[in-house]
């Protein structure tokens, strides 16, 4: 089983946008090549999550390893490496790339290319990877498959002439796409030999079997009982197992150099687990590590707070029940004044951030608010100390800042022509700088380089609803630049709301300050005092609201058996009062805060 | 020995709840029902019997007031109405110029029987009128006339010693003119009291629902202030002065139960869902009666009373509740008085920093011996007392 000469191996990844059949397709080439029985097959078998499942994205890498019999009669070893499938897991996905020689771009025929498609693709090149085109859905009456294969040619820059066309969903032409895997790709290369070397792919917390790793042996051998070593920082343990997925779970005594699979070594969390490092033999170490490895480092922040403070202990454990199982994101305790004790977390991206808090509330079933998320800032003090911020609250006061830089991205995003304008408004609004305008047929692709703190604050959502939803997009880090940035204080009758606290450039403070005053304005309930709102830089004030106070609240009619019930009444206003933070003289519910954080993402 | 000096000085009221109505109004929350048939000797004798148990537990404190409450007590027969009050005037001491109040609403049946209330001992009659405008009657809901409410007020004026009425204005689609007008009209046929309601949605009540529905708007902030302030002004120029947020009276008329209510003194409740406040060595108790007339006719029965609640008021509780009353009154809280009823100071009662900070905005007022609300804090009472209590 460990023993396939190389030259019946091929190791692939299937590369699409969501929704364009990427797991369905996954799903007919394990049953072509008899891995689950039909009884077995549940649909779309690699994505194990619920939120992965409902999202059509995959969060944590997975394998399959399949025994094919080709037309020359040998029985081919196929290990499909499933990547994670969102801008936000570049880097995971750059390492699921190198465990492989090659990839299925899988297109949508009645779609057409996506930049989500197009960002991974990219990545596969630079993976040095044969690339194989695979249309799905010829069978939809929307389906244009020369139009498709013009633009694979056109935007992604590979021929696409024997472009495989299928249909995932009815099993047409699966054989075609299992040749080609076979005769197009070519298979791996290493020396059992050799030192060890295998590269970390992912990892993952099995309640029963514990931390569990997906690896690519790249040299070398891995073999149950070995004394392993991480490369990262030295650490050791014990192989306790070696396997397959098949896709069960499956026992092995060894993996060999160009396989892949899982090992088992009582590690006791995945935070020991760095993807891209790279394992080797305690015993007999390989003299360097791979190329490419690079810690996780979170690049979107946020606080999140339990909405009853009493779900701060269990807020706390959910966290560390998550993190079990995903390293990438951090967290740390945190007070505010407005929203008490909460976490401040730090995600990949946003979409990152989104699946945590989806999860805390699912899983954990935990009603959280979220603060606007941020950025993280490279700050230069006066006194020539540096600093990394990612808390506008945090910020010091401007007389002690030297410089502050931002981290900037580059954006591809493709859209319909007829929403190109809207796109390229977008853009501008947000500070961005255009590198690239081209375009395909009806379909242009816009390259931007924009200020990731643009991007946080609701850019998604106004991409979508100018675009209607058709527009694609897709981000990587793009390095960090000095910038004009202020940090923006909401102010309610003169005492900072540090949880709505904000940075942002100078040029757009004042109509981002003045919009939530005005949100805040619509949120807040009349009170006996007038309420004053504001938004300030430092101490000079750059939009104002005032809640007028509450002209008239009284019960016409109130007699001796009105009494118990009035005192009920206000009893339970006290308790009402334990959500209410004060201000001064004024009141001010959670909610408010609540909705005014919803509004600005 | 002193308590009982007290006592016999405070004096205590009755309250008779008569359950039945005619027709449920849609903006009533009160705990009344539409019977066919009004069993009325089971009623009456179930009446008498619960307020003889009472009276046997209570001190004998001189009665002060009592007031037929409802539902619509003038359904009830005059000769019921004859044997509660001879019932508790011979159980305790009568108190100089007791006060025995009947509710009663205008329909042509009910003012024939007015007569027989006064010589059953009514000496007060307060009218359910609501309104002189005939649109205006039947969006609330009643079964009267505007030539019948003038007629029951002309009998009672003839029959009673003193007459009150109710009106319920900041209606739907009422302007300010014509609730002027409606008010002059009606302060030429007041005796010496008058109870003005604005129109305030309750919930669970018909028009609660077709509030939610949005199928009834009422008047907003603006105008409802504006109506209450001159609603002030005019009752003001006819000689009657605002003593509640609602209630107006020459001086010397004020209800003297429902003041009862406000001052936070006892008061006996009987009757289906009667609430009372009744001090019993010492210890101020809240009472309540079973809710539901045919599951409170049984128990009264079955154990010569319906009380379903009798629970000791902590000096907290009592605070909470002698301000949320003793608010409403024009002339306020007194201190002192405070002080013995509850057991505890005004000023630990109340946030302090809250009170300075609402005197001066001018919301209320206080001197160290008698806290009041200024007209503009009585606009908020309601807010006032969320931010004012502890």
């Amino acid at each position: 089983m460990t023993d396939t000469p190389l030259e019946l191996i091929r190791n692939f990844s299937i590369i699409a946008h969501i929704d364009h059949g990427k797991s369905t397709l996954a799903d007919r080439l394990i049953q072509a090549c008899g891995g689950l029985t039909q009884r077995e097959m549940q649909a779309q078998v690699l994505d194990n999550m619920d939120i992965e499942r409902e999202r059509g994205i995959t969060i944590k890498a997975q394998t399959v390893r399949l025994n094919y019999k080709a037309e020359d009669g040998r029985t081919y070893v196929l290990n499909l490496m499933d990547t994670p499938g969102h801008v936000d897991f570049a880097y995971e996905v750059s390492r699921s790339l190198a465990a492989c020689e090659g990839s299925l771009l899988v297109v949508d025929a009645s779609q057409g290319v996506e930049a989500q498609t197009l960002a991974n693709v990219y990545q596969a090149i630079d993976a040095r990877h044969e690339i194989v085109p695979v249309l799905n859905k010829v069978d939809l009456p929307a389906a244009d498959v020369e139009d498709t294969k013009n633009q694979i040619e056109e935007i992604v820059g590979i021929p696409a002439d024997d472009a495989i066309g299928v249909s995932a969903k009815t099993g047409l032409n699966i054989e075609a796409v299992l040749d080609a895997l076979v005769k197009r790709l070519p298979p791996p290369k290493g020396d059992v030999n050799a030192p060890l070397q295998a590269l970390l792919v992912d990892s993952w917390y099995d309640t029963y079997l514990g931390v569990i790793i997906l690896v690519r042996v790249k040299e070398g051998r891995i073999k149950k009982g070995m004394r392993i070593r991480m490369m990262f920082n030295g650490s050791t343990y014990n192989v306790e197992q070696v396997g397959v997925f098949t896709p069960h779970m499956r026992e092995v005594e060894s993996l060999g150099a160009g396989e892949m699979g899982f090992i088992n070594a009582a590690i006791k969390t995945v935070a020991d687990c760095h993807v891209g490092d790279t394992i080797t033999d305690d015993k007999k170490p390989a003299a360097k590590a791979l190329d490419g490895f690079k810690p996780s480092v979170p690049v979107v922040w946020c606080g999140l707070y339990p909405m009853d403070a009493d779900d701060f202990e269990k807020l706390r454990e959910s966290l560390g029940k998550l993190q079990l199982n995903d390293a990438s994101f951090h967290y740390e305790a945190e007070t505010s004044a407005a929203l008490g004790f909460g976490f401040r977390c730090g995600f990949l991206g946003l979409l990152h951030l989104e699946i945590i808090q989806e999860r805390l509330s699912r899983e954990f079933d935990l009603n959280l608010i979220a603060t606007a998320p941020s950025v993280v800032y490279h700050l230069f003090k006066n006194d020539g100390s540096a600093e990394d911020l990612h808390n506008p609250a945090d910020m010091p006061d401007p007389s002690y800042i030297d410089r502050i830089e931002e981290p900037w991205i580059k954006a591809s995003i493709m859209v319909p022509d007829e929403y190109l304008g809207a796109v390229l408004g977008l853009c501008t609004e947000r500070r961005g700088q255009q590198i690239d305008l081209t375009y395909v047929g009806t379909r242009a692709m816009a390259i931007y380089r924009l200020p990731l703190n643009e991007v946080v604050f609701d850019f998604y959502d106004r991409l979508k609803s100018a675009t209607r939803g058709y527009a694609s997009f897709e981000y990587q880090m793009d390095g960090y630049e000095e910038s004009d940035l202020v940090r923006i204080s909401i102010l309610v009758n003169q005492e900072p709301v540090d949880a709505l606290a904000f940075v942002a450039h100078r040029s757009v403070a004042e109509s981002r300050g003045r919009a939530i005053c005005a949100k805040l304005k619509d949120l807040i309930p009349r009170q006996l005092f007038k309420i004053a709102i504001q938004a300030a830089i430092g101490s000079r004030v750059i939009a104002r609201e005032t809640i007028g106070a509450l002209s008239k609240d009284v019960t016409a009619k109130c007699y001796g058996g009105d009494i118990s019930r009035k005192r009920k009444l206000l009893d339970k206003q006290k308790e009402g009062k334990k959500r209410m933070r004060q201000f001064g003289k004024v009141e001010i519910p959670q909610s408010a805060f609540l909705a005014a954080l919803k509004i600005d993402r | 020995m002193k308590a009982t000096i007290q006592h016999t000085q405070q004096g205590i009221g009755l309250y008779i709840h008569w359950p039945f109505c005619l027709a449920k109004c849609p903006y009533c929350d009160f705990n009344s029902y539409v019977a066919e048939q009004i069993p009325q000797e089971a009623y009456a004798k179930a009446l008498v019997q619960e307020l003889q148990t009472t009276l046997a537990e209570i001190p004998k404190v001189p009665l002060t007031s009592i007031f037929f409450g409802g539902g619509t007590p003038s359904l009830m027969l005059p000769s019921t109405a004859q044997r509660l009050i001879d019932t508790a005037t011979s159980l305790l001491p009568v108190s100089e110029n007791l006060e025995i109040t009947l509710e009663a609403n205008p329909t042509s049946v009910e003012n024939q029987k007015l007569k027989d209330f006064y010589h059953a001992g009514v000496n007060r009659a307060s009218l359910g009128i609501q309104s002189l405008n005939p649109t205006a009657l039947k969006a609330l809901g009643r079964e009267h006339s505007v030539g019948q409410a003038i007629e029951a007020l002309t009998i009672a004026k003839k029959i009673f010693p003193r007459i009150s009425f109710d009106l319920i204005y900041a209606r739907e689609g009422q302007t300010i003119q014509e609730w002027e007008g409606e008010l002059q009209e009606a302060l030429a046929l007041t005796h010496d009291h008058l109870s003005l309601y604005q129109l305030t949605i309750e919930p669970g009540t018909i028009f609660a629902k077709q509030y939610r529905q949005g199928k009834i708007t009422l008047p907003d902030e603006e105008l409802s202030t504006a109506m209450l302030t001159t609603t002030e002004m005019i009752t003001n120029q006819y000689g009657l002065q605002a003593y509640e947020i609602s209630n107006y009276a020459k001086p010397g008329a004020e209800s003297r139960h429902n003041l009862t209510y406000w001052k936070y003194k006892d008061y006996i409740g009987i009757g289906p869902g009667a609430h009372g406040r009744v001090t019993l060595d010492q210890t101020l108790y809240a009472t309540e009666r079973h809710k539901n007339p045919v599951k409170w006719l049984e128990h009264v029965q079955q154990n010569g009373h319906a009380l379903s609640v009798k629970e000791a008021l902590t000096p907290a509780e009592k605070a909470q509740e002698m301000l949320l009353m003793g608010l409403r009154l024009i002339k306020g809280v007194q201190a002192q008085q405070f002080e013995r009823r509850c057991g505890m100071a005004l000023t630990d009662a109340v946030n302090m920093s809250m009170l300075s900070a609402l005197v001066e905005e001018n919301f209320l007022s206080w001197d160290q011996e008698c806290l009041k609300t200024t007209p503009q804090g009585r606009l908020r009472l309601n807010a006032i007392l969320e931010a004012l209590l502890k």
